[in-house]
């Protein structure tokens, strides 16, 4: 039957056409069609990855940063509290500083005044010793004009002796 | 998958399909009348399905395309003139030069030449080669032009059908090396589908409905199948692992025959299908001329219209089915095989 017998002609030209197709298009077409869809495969898939890379950085980032913030916010409390400390140890410091030295000073102040207290006694004693021997040098001449008088001193005195 | 893009230009090619192949047919069966011969729908389909050394379109002064001829026999030779010199200005068939054409067979005295004329069919097919080389070659230069961009025109169009042939057909089914067969499965694919769909056309030659062309595609599925073979491929033929050994001997003529029926499987099938369907169309035009009736015409022509949608699903069918089962065929025989 004509329909199922092959003609050669026909078979020799479909094998040198479609050979003759099959390299052109291997090397001008699938190559360059197929290397550009796996480029673009490739490039995608990149593009994914690098995203996904892009959300953990970015979440790692987040995360450095509020430890960071943590840390300074930590840091801030502990130099605020250290400059309180300061504060207050240099504050009581000067306190007690300045207590010492008016105490210091109130004291030299005492011993000075005592110091001069003592001299201006001493000198009173001395003119009160050189008035009383005056006065008692003239009152002695003045009442031991007479004998009389002389006699009633020592006597006097021994009265006095005698009470002491 | 292929027919969804082409939804909108689909019903234009279609009413110009129609339009032609009803014109077509008439002309055919007018001059058969004029004659006075009874209308003889089986040849009238069988002209239109067999090869042929005229390409007829319409009848008249320049409705018939007349093909270079090409013989080579031992007496004279190889030689080369045009087809229209086995015809006079009646369209009979004469002898010319001692060649005598029969039955679109070419006898020099009593004995058949090597005929390796551009036939019908031959030009068809130079015309699907070209135009599959031609869409490729564009859609090859789109890849270049828009380099890293997003696929523009044909390449848009084209790009979907590669992927899926490449990524659903290829892929899974031709084994470990399928990147290494890829380029003959889509040139595969590519000439198949535009073969059947060409071949729709109104006034287009049967091309991949012909058996020779059919004979050679499942050849070079065959030769490659066989030819990558690895040892296990070859291990399962000639010795069956785990099968009884009396069972071994009845299994190995079974295996070295299924050798070959694979091949002729593909062959028969894409045959078969795009033949089928050309018989069919042509059988249902016909009917009008049979029952001489407009009204079985009209009925018949609506009817060709849905079995043309049908003949263009098939035309993808066709070309899928091939390249899946080439790309089983190969991932069979170059799988790496487990030990049984």
């Amino acid at each position: 039957m004509e329909l199922l017998t092959p003609g050669y002609g026909l078979i020799f030209w479909q094998i040198v056409v479609f050979l003759l197709l099959f390299f052109l298009l291997a090397k001008m077409a699938w190559k360059p069609i197929l290397s550009s869809l796996k480029e673009r495969e490739a490039s995608i898939q990149n593009s994914l990855d690098s995203a996904e890379r892009a959300k953990d950085e970015m979440a790692a980032l987040k995360a450095d940063n509020e430890k960071l913030l943590k840390e300074a916010r930590e840091e801030r409390d502990k130099i605020l509290r250290d400059a309180r400390d300061a504060a207050n140890r240099l504050h009581d410091q000067a306190q007690t500083d300045a207590k010492k030295a008016a105490d210091k000073m109130i004291e030299d102040a005492k011993s000075v005044i005592q110091t001069e207290k003592q001299a201006a006694l001493r000198d009173v004693k001395a003119q009160v010793a050189m008035f009383s021997l005056e006065v008692a040098e003239k009152l002695i001449k003045k009442n031991l004009e007479k004998d009389k008088d002389q006699k009633d001193l020592v006597d006097r005195f021994i009265n006095d002796l005698k009470i002491n | 998958m292929i027919a969804l893009p082409l939804k909108n230009g689909l019903f234009r090619y279609l009413l110009i399909l129609i339009f032609f192949v009803g014109f077509a047919v008439p002309s055919q069966a007018s001059e058969a009348a004029e004659e006075g011969e009874e209308f003889n729908v089986s040849e009238v389909i069988m002209h239109h399905v067999l090869d042929d050394h005229i390409w007829h379109f319409f009848d008249g002064h320049y409705g018939t395309l007349y093909l270079p001829v090409i013989v080579y026999s031992q007496e004279r030779g190889l030689e080369f003139f045009s087809s229209s010199n086995f015809y006079d200005e009646h369209h009979n068939v004469i002898e010319y030069n001692g060649y005598r054409l029969e039955h679109s067979h070419i006898y020099l005295g009593e004995t058949e030449v090597l005929d390796l004329s551009i036939t019908k069919n031959v030009a068809m097919l130079f015309l699907t080669a070209i135009l599959v080389f031609w869409v490729m070659k564009s859609v090859a230069n789109g890849y270049k032009r828009n380099q890293g961009q997003a696929p523009k025109g044909i390449q848009s169009f084209m790009e979907p059908i590669i992927l899926f042939v490449k990524d659903e057909v290829i892929k899974p089914n031709a084994g470990p090396k399928a990147d290494k067969y890829t380029p003959y499965l889509l040139t595969l694919f590519f000439f198949i589908l535009f073969g059947n769909i060409l071949g729709l056309l109104p006034g287009a030659a049967n091309m991949t409905g012909n058996i020779a062309v059919t004979s050679v595609l499942a050849l070079f599925t065959f030769l490659i199948t066989n030819f990558s073979g690895n040892k296990g491929y070859w291990g399962h033929i000639f010795w069956t692992p785990g099968v009884p050994l009396p069972l071994r001997l009845i299994i190995l003529p079974v295996e070295i025959i299924g050798i070959f029926t694979k091949p002729f499987a593909l062959m028969i099938r894409l045959f078969a299908a795009i033949t089928a369907g050309h018989i069919v169309v042509l059988s249902l035009l016909c009917m009008g001329f049979i029952f001489h009736s407009y009204m079985v015409g009209v009925g018949a022509s609506i009817f060709v219209t849905l079995i043309n949608l049908i003949e263009l699903l098939v035309a993808g069918i066709q070309a899928y089915v091939f390249t899946l089962f080439s790309s089983l065929y190969i991932g069979m025989a170059t799988e790496e095989h487990e030990h049984h």
